[in-house]
């Protein structure tokens, strides 16, 4: 086995080892993910600490679910609008989960960085499960597992993820990832959202959406949220849908056996239309599915990663 | 599972000692096909689990002896129970092996198949995985060797050799299909 | 009477030129002799030995917070001056971002007693551009360039002045005075939310980015407007290439422009951020190696008149927090000499006399710095320096004078030290040790 995980922050972090580690241990997590077979024994008495401070019910739901499939003891402290938010006190409050016995902390915060620094303060492992715009590293890896269930490998996949790059923490860990899996990776957006010198990424930019649409496997649609039309990075959400939006027109320009894919939740009529969401090659539930699994790998992997003992057999 | 690269030597570099060579292990599996088919009163409803890693070849062996014997092909699986082990805290990480049960266990007999009972931990997690896939009539187990030391209250049904040891040995079985050759060691301090 | 001998060091005195090894001999506050065979007159002084030291005017920072009033749980009067002390300052400028803010004579004679009554270092006064930092309402500049302090320099610092309008007046106000106006040249729209130098690195590390445009079209507005009203701009910590480009075409076009730039701007880049910690947070942001270059060599030519700290302590506590929420701000005075020294003397950017004129007669080309800077003549207020250029020694947080500890520097070996500090005649540093005797007379 690879280098074991003591936290799970950014993908860069990992090694193509450890990412196929992960990504090996959720195709064998997913019967118990899908309920196809009963939870397992393998976290009993763990106790895994959700830790949001900014609301996603989702990804918490998400988690939740990996855990008890694992059997561990959950707990969830969502403390959004609290001081803790505020990060007068994060380190004080992971002091207190440390006190209190927690073995690892999934924390969600909208302050990028802030799981770099809870590392530093405490010794059991974080997960980010997504930190400002900064990383989603499960989002990526559970985005990786459903690619490579519709195809062998992704070395020289051809990977075009559209709308909201500046803002997203799954972008950032999307092409990180997709770079480390050898896929070739195109960002489609208006230039008020793309990150400053995202050329140095490795990535190919353009503004062209039909240009890039017959020559991509695998179609990546982020969320846009419209309150950024109110800063002037767009003029509408009509002009936005219209000019970088998917819908069924474009979805035939997209070569048949390729993949569309949405990190959720979708805002029906921006990024995406109810048309395209509905087309065969829509894998978007199957992300949430694979979404449990590799927590569940990733659960697995930061709490066995202990120290040496005898074995016995 | 512990095992050695180098042929001929423990870890701490004392001699290993061969207990067993291939054609006791053929022997071994031919009698053991025999008695499983006889404490089932013949393959209905037979399904055979090899326990990761060298269960499943020796699974597979036995099937093939089998049938050879009542030619008649009873289904094989292979059951990994990393998930289900109690001492996750205690090892280094492993990675998850495939589970793969060709058959609903429902109703049927399972024979667990594993290569050195010791001190029944990974017994213990198999039971719990076979339970997992749903509910057998019955579990049945099979091991190549048992070398004592128990530490829960189990027991095989069928074993190819009871082999006495001290608690610092090691007992190691190799097979063509893991390790290139088919023998069974003992030997060093651990 | 008390006599003290700084004895046989290298004098290093850029307002005169002299670079020559020499004793001197202090009496009363005041030079009294310099010369190699001063000590056999001197039997009865104190002397401090300044063998293989340099001896330079006392230095100077024109940016410095000291957190009095208002904000002593990071630094106070007593404990910044003590800092300044021991990086061989013997003048700060206290910024006016106090609470309450020093935009009043009452509040800037308050610190100045203070200053005083420590003793360790010489404050010299600044004041608000507007009162209480709220950019609107200009401060009474007249009537505290005419009080005892004899405000000369007026800033806003931490608050960008953002109206043109009302800086526009500042400026042209300011110049029947004759006082100097420094304004945080940032454009607050282009940094909503900014955290850190816009680019690849903030790109990476998904933190809002702090354009250089953002410098660069408040600088070049301020250039405008000082030049139009004929009066004198300062620029603090200018941090990019282009900032610095705008400076030199102003120095060239008449501009009466003077500008300072930190140690950490000169020394540190932003991919120092990726760890997200936060003592690498500070306002303008740690920029890229071409920015460095840049200022360097602005520096080096004379287009940047100082070195200033932008000494700005934070408690731990306020600098543990998630990276969006920590204040701005690092650390300078104990450090900022031997860094330079470190960094562009030895690394060959500057000669050992520039190094310390950006330090003395720099800030003294800028404001009134009332007898501090040089030169180091006979019958001059004896305000020394003296520097041991081969000591290494390592920045530890924990051993710094100041309350806080938010250094960036904590763990860097350097090579140099201040070995005694001397403020009017009197050592506030002996052997790199605080004089705890000191009370000014």
């Amino acid at each position: 086995m690879s280098a074991p995980l003591t936290d799970l922050i950014a993908i860069r972090d990992l090694s193509r080892e450890q990412v196929d580690g992960i990504l090996s241990d959720a195709r064998e997590m997913l019967p118990i993910a899908r309920r196809e077979r009963a939870s397992v024994p393998t976290l009993r008495g763990r106790i895994v600490c959700n830790l949001f401070l900014e609301d996603s019910t989702r990804t918490r739901l998400s988690f939740d679910l990996a855990a008890k499939r694992l059997s561990a003891d959950v707990v969830n402290f969502t403390a959004s609008g609290t001081s803790v938010n505020k990060g007068e006190s994060l380190l004080d409050t992971a002091q207190t989960l440390m006190a209190l016995g927690v073995d690892l902390v999934v924390l969600r915060t909208s302050s990028a960085g802030a799981p770099v620094q809870l590392a530093r303060e405490v010794e059991i492992p974080v997960l980010n499960a997504g930190d400002g715009w900064h990383q989603h590293p499960t989002q990526a890896l559970l985005d990786a597992l459903t690619m490579l269930q519709h195809r062998d490998t992704l070395e020289g996949a051809r990977v075009t993820i559209v709308g909201d790059v500046l803002h997203s923490r799954v972008a950032r860990s999307e092409v990180e990832l997709m770079r480390l899996l050898g896929a070739h990776v195109t960002l489609v957006a208006p230039p008020t959202l793309l990150p400053p010198d995202v050329s140095s990424w490795g990535v190919t930019v353009t503004s062209d959406i039909d240009a890039v649409l017959p020559d991509t496997d695998v179609l990546y649609v982020l969320r846009v949220q419209r309150e950024r039309m109110h800063r002037a990075f767009f003029p509408s959400i009509r002009e936005y849908a219209q000019v970088w939006g998917i819908d069924a027109a474009r979805m035939r320009r997209l070569p048949a056996d390729a993949l569309l894919m949405h990190p959720g939740p979708v805002n029906r009529g921006v990024e995406l239309t109810s048309g395209a969401m509905e087309d065969p090659r829509s894998v978007i539930t199957e992300q949430v599915t694979n979404g449990i699994a590799v927590r569940m790998a990733c659960l697995y992997r930061l709490l066995s990663a202990a120290p040496r003992t005898e074995v016995t057999s | 599972m512990l095992h050695v690269a180098d042929g001929g030597r423990s870890w701490h570099g004392r001699p290993m000692r061969r207990l067993l060579d291939a054609d006791d292990l053929a022997r071994m599996i031919r009698r053991l096909a025999h008695e499983v088919l006889e404490g089932n009163g013949g393959s209905d409803g037979l399904v055979l689990l090899g326990v990761r890693t060298r269960g499943a070849p020796i699974a597979r062996r036995l099937a093939a002896a089998i049938a050879s014997i009542e030619g008649v092909d009873v289904p094989v699986g292979e059951l990994d129970v990393t998930l289900y082990r109690d001492d996750l805290a205690l090892r280094d990480p492993m990675p998850i092996g495939a589970t793969d049960v060709p058959v609903d266990v429902e109703g049927r007999t399972v024979v667990l198949v594993d290569d050195v009972l010791y001190t029944g931990r990974t017994v213990r997690a198999a039971l719990d995985a076979t339970s997992a896939l749903g509910r057998p009539d019955r579990i049945r187990l099979v091991c190549l060797v048992d070398r004592g030391h128990r530490e829960l209250p189990i027991r095989a049904d069928h074993v190819g050799k009871n082999i006495p040891t001290s608690a610092d040995e090691q007992v190691i079985v190799r097979l063509t299909e893991t390790d290139g050759v088919d023998e069974v060691v003992i030997g060093g301090e651990r | 009477m008390s006599e003290l001998l700084i004895a046989g060091g290298r004098i290093l005195d850029a307002s005169t030129g002299t670079d020559t090894v020499a004793d001197v001999l202090v009496r009363d506050g005041l030079i009294v002799a310099i010369g190699p065979d001063v000590a056999s007159g001197a039997s009865g002084a104190d002397v401090l030995d300044a063998r293989d030291c340099w001896v330079t005017p006392g230095l100077i920072d024109l940016h410095t917070h000291l957190r009095e009033p208002g904000g002593e749980g990071a630094e106070d009067i007593a404990t910044g001056s003590a800092a300044a002390a021991a990086g061989g300052y013997t003048a700060v400028a206290p910024m006016a971002n106090t609470d309450p803010v020093a935009d009043t004579a009452v509040v800037i004679e308050l610190i100045m007693r203070r200053g005083r009554e420590v003793g360790l270092v010489d404050l010299l006064p600044v004041a608000s551009i507007t009162r209480g930092l709220g950019g609107a309402e200009l401060s009474p500049m007249g009537e505290l360039a005419r009080s005892e302090a004899r405000v000369d320099f007026f800033s806003d610092d931490g608050v960008p002045l953002g109206d043109s309008l009302v800086m526009r007046r500042a400026l042209q106000y300011a110049s029947a005075f004759d006082v100097v106006i420094c304004n945080h040249s940032e454009d607050p729209a282009l940094t909503a939310d900014a955290q850190m130098n816009e680019g690849a690195t903030s790109s990476v590390l998904g933190l809002p980015g702090w354009p250089r445009e953002a410098e660069e079209v408040m600088l070049a507005r301020d250039l405008i407007l000082a030049h139009g009203a004929g009066a004198r701009l300062h620029v603090p910590h200018l941090t990019t290439a282009g900032g610095v480009e705008l400076v030199r075409h102003a120095k060239r076009a008449g501009v009466r422009v003077t500008a300072e730039v930190t140690p950490h701007h000169l020394t540190l880049e932003d991919v120092e951020v990726a760890a997200y910690d936060a003592v690498m947070k500070v306002n303008p942001p740690l920029r890229t190696r071409r920015d460095i270059d840049a200022l360097r060599a602005a520096l080096a030519d004379g287009t940047i008149d100082a070195v200033a700290t932008d000494h700005a302590p934070h408690g731990r506590e306020a600098k543990r927090q998630p990276w969006e929420h920590a204040p701005c701000g690092m650390l300078g005075l104990e450090t900022a000499f031997a860094l330079v020294h470190t960094e562009l003397v030895l690394g060959g950017v500057l000669d050992a006399m520039t190094a310390v004129a950006r330090f003395t007669t720099g800030p003294a080309g800028v404001r009134n710095t009332r007898g501090h800077g040089g030169p180091i003549t006979v019958g001059a207020p004896a305000n020394l320096h003296v520097f041991d250029p081969s000591q290494r020694w390592t920045v530890d947080r924990a051993r710094l004078h100041s309350r806080a500890d938010n250094t960036p520097f904590h763990g860097r070996e350097l090579v140099g030290r201040t070995r005694h500090t001397i403020l009017h005649g009197r050592p506030t540093l002996r052997d790199g040790e605080i004089a705890s005797e000191v009370t000014h007379g």
